[in-house]
């Protein structure tokens, strides 16, 4: 990691309608770093990073700083972020068929972002589209430039968002769900092409996820988020291989086991809290194993665990390694 | 495509002959033109006489198979009140039904999209429900209510315009306003709606967080999807024009269609009122048509969709 964060999110909070989603989230994106956020829906996954990029809405009331580079952008003027956003750091979204305006060509959509950010003109932009529809992998990139989103499939779609991502020449690229829509063979050549773009571009990238396999299989780093707020920040491999948070636990041992001895998963007793009515003290504590009295008193901080493992951090009150055990089964293997 | 538009002409010209003969048989069972134009103290020779020459001493059905026979040669009929050509006695009053008509829909347009766009734009604001207030306002009088109303106003208290009959500029102001407001409020309802569920699309925030400034977002993104279920609205409103204009013409003394179309009524002039009611028809469908290719300009998605039904496809 660098000394510097590229993007650094401090004490984010967000509310919606007078119901807090968000409670103070913290994390830091190094430059060029892999970065997954997985969670349930409702956890504040994909909130964190619409309010970061204010693409909340006036409904919605952001507290908290949101450091790139060192500048706080949070409450910065609109042509202060219109310049940030698709530039410095983009993002791409769930339903790439529904991402993309129905009644424009793909290839002016793309085009329309080279022309804004890289100032190009009308023959150089869509030159410059072709080229980089050719790099995300659309196949006859000339003609499919003048195809409408209803005549491509969800995974050109998305390759369409990706290269309409990659036309600013981000830092940074937010991947909202980017395969959820997606059947599973597209869905890796999709992580595939992500993989590929940062090796090339050294661009950093975040991917929001439910699934832990897409995380791990394309980042370095993950956080843990639960009912608004990270409970567990960890390097994917050591998360997987020894989760310290209860909710971390559960989560894996929620996936199923494809290698490995047969076993039962185990869904994770209980819904996610009513955000309007949080438990007192720890919010996943009514769903937890190792709960105790000490949980309902207050709610547990994020804090690191132990001095030779800087980059692991929890908010659990029971969170040294001595309770940490590894899941039941050893080999993880994810998606 | 060519299936697409031979279907849509039958379908046309069903609804055509639909109008003609429930205009037909309505106009002649509910009264008699002999009556109606000799006047009840007419001799009765003279009534007899008005009948036979008319051909409306045959049965009904006789009638309206010389009338369909007729319709086929291209002949309308002539007018019983001057027995003038009914096609010459309408063509003449077109012009001045067009004067307010167009502006009218010009104004509806003018005034309804940009009000619906801003208040959607401006959504909850006191803007938004002074425009809601003033639609709803706007629809629900009537506009001979309406009419009247401007009329006390601005003719009888203020004294700046006309109350009635044609003439220059200042005749047409007041009628045009009447005729316009309620598309003018079905549409800013409209375009409101069509607005807000747009800005809740994902492509709006996508573009966004491509970096698109707001104004570009709305003016390229949001307003021409928008404008896709507004035109639907705007294929309606070109009917109830006509049967507004009915209304104001009458209130304002204008000489157009719709007051010739009150005039033939009463005195069941019947071939004049089958040609208006012809033309209306005409009119609508035309409209509808036109709605629907506008669709395909509008929207690539209908643009392929008819290729595929005529096709037998898909």
């Amino acid at each position: 990691m660098s000394t510097r964060p590229f993007l650094e999110l401090t004490d984010l909070c967000v509310s919606i309608g007078g119901i807090s989603v968000l409670r103070g989230v913290n994390l830091m994106v190094a430059r060029g770093e892999a970065v997954g956020i997985v969670g349930e829906s409702g956890s504040g996954k994909s909130v964190t990073w619409l309010a970061a990029l204010g693409l909340l809405g006036r409904k919605a009331r952001v507290a908290g700083r949101v450091r790139l580079q060192g500048e706080d952008i949070l409450h910065m003027p609109a042509p202060f972020l219109d310049r940030v956003r698709g530039a410095r750091i983009a993002m791409i979204f769930q339903d790439p068929a529904s991402s993309l305006n129905p009644v424009h060509k793909v290839g002016d959509q793309v085009s329309e972002v080279l022309r804004l950010h890289r100032g190009m003109d009308r023959r150089a932009a869509r030159a410059e589209a072709r080229r980089l529809f050719d790099a995300v992998g659309i196949s006859d990139a000339g003609r499919r430039l003048d195809a409408y989103p209803h005549e491509l499939s969800g995974g050109q779609n998305q390759r369409v968002m990706i290269a309409a991502a990659l036309a600013g020449e981000p830092d940074l690229l937010v991947a909202d769900e980017p395969t959820t829509a997606l059947d599973v063979t597209i869905q890796a050549q999709i992580l595939d092409l992500l993989r590929e773009v940062r090796t090339e571009t050294g661009m950093g990238l975040v991917i929001i996820s439910h699934d832990l396999g897409i995380i791990a299989e394309t980042c370095s780093r993950v956080a843990v988020m639960y009912a608004g707020r990270v409970v567990e920040e960890a390097p994917v491999d050591d998360l997987l291989e020894r989760p310290i948070h209860p909710y971390t636990a559960a989560l894996l041992a929620a996936l199923p086991n494809v290698d490995g001895p047969r076993r039962r998963v185990t869904a994770i007793p209980g819904s996610v809290p009513d955000l309007v009515r949080l438990p007192p003290g720890c919010p996943f504590g009514p769903r937890c194993r190792r709960h105790t009295s000490a949980c309902d008193a207050a709610e547990p901080a994020l804090a690191s665990v132990d001095a030779e493992h800087p980059g692991r951090r929890a908010a659990c009150f029971h969170s040294s390694f001595a309770h940490a055990r590894a899941p039941e089964h050893k080999e993880v293997v994810l998606a | 495509m060519l299936r697409f538009f031979a279907v849509r002409l039958l379908r046309a010209l069903i609804t055509i002959a639909l109008v003609v003969t429930f205009a037909f048989i309505v106009l002649r069972v509910s009264g008699d033109p002999a009556l109606e134009i000799m006047s009840v103290d007419a001799p009765p020779e003279a009534i007899a006489a008005f009948r036979k020459a008319w051909g409306l001493d045959a049965p009904l059905w006789i009638q309206y198979a010389r009338y369909l026979l007729a319709i086929l040669h291209g002949d309308l009929g002539q007018s019983m009140r001057d027995g003038r050509e009914a096609v010459v006695v309408v063509a003449e009053r077109i012009p001045a039904t067009l004067e307010l008509t167009v502006p009218a829909l010009l104004f509806s347009l003018a005034v309804g999209i940009p009000a619906g766009v801003y208040a959607a734009l401006q959504r909850n604001s006191r803007t938004d429900r002074a425009v809601m207030v003033a639609a709803i306002a706007g629809f629900t009088v009537p506009s001979f209510v309406f009419g009247l109303l401007l009329v006390l106003v601005f003719s009888i208290r203020l004294g700046w315009l006309p109350s009635g009959g044609i003439g220059g500029l200042g005749h047409c102001i007041l009628p045009i306003v009447t005729l316009g407001v309620g598309g003018a409020a079905v549409l800013a309802r409209f375009a409101r709606g069509a607005m807000l569920e747009v800005l809740g699309q994902p492509y709006i925030r996508a573009g966004s967080a491509r970096g698109l400034p707001w104004r570009r977002v709305i003016v390229s993104h949001a307003l021409p999807n928008a404008a896709i279920p507004t035109l639907t609205i705007v294929g309606f409103m070109v009917g109830n024009l006509i049967a507004g204009a009915v209304l104001v013409e009458n209130v304002f003394s204008w000489p157009g269609l719709g007051r010739l179309l009150v005039v033939s009524v009463v005195s069941r002039d019947l071939a004049v009122v089958q040609c208006i009611l012809l033309l209306i028809a005409a009119v609508m469908i035309g409209a509808n048509v036109t709605v629907d290719l506008l669709y395909g300009v509008l929207d690539p998605r209908i643009r392929t969709a008819p290729l595929c039904a005529g096709a037998g496809r898909c």
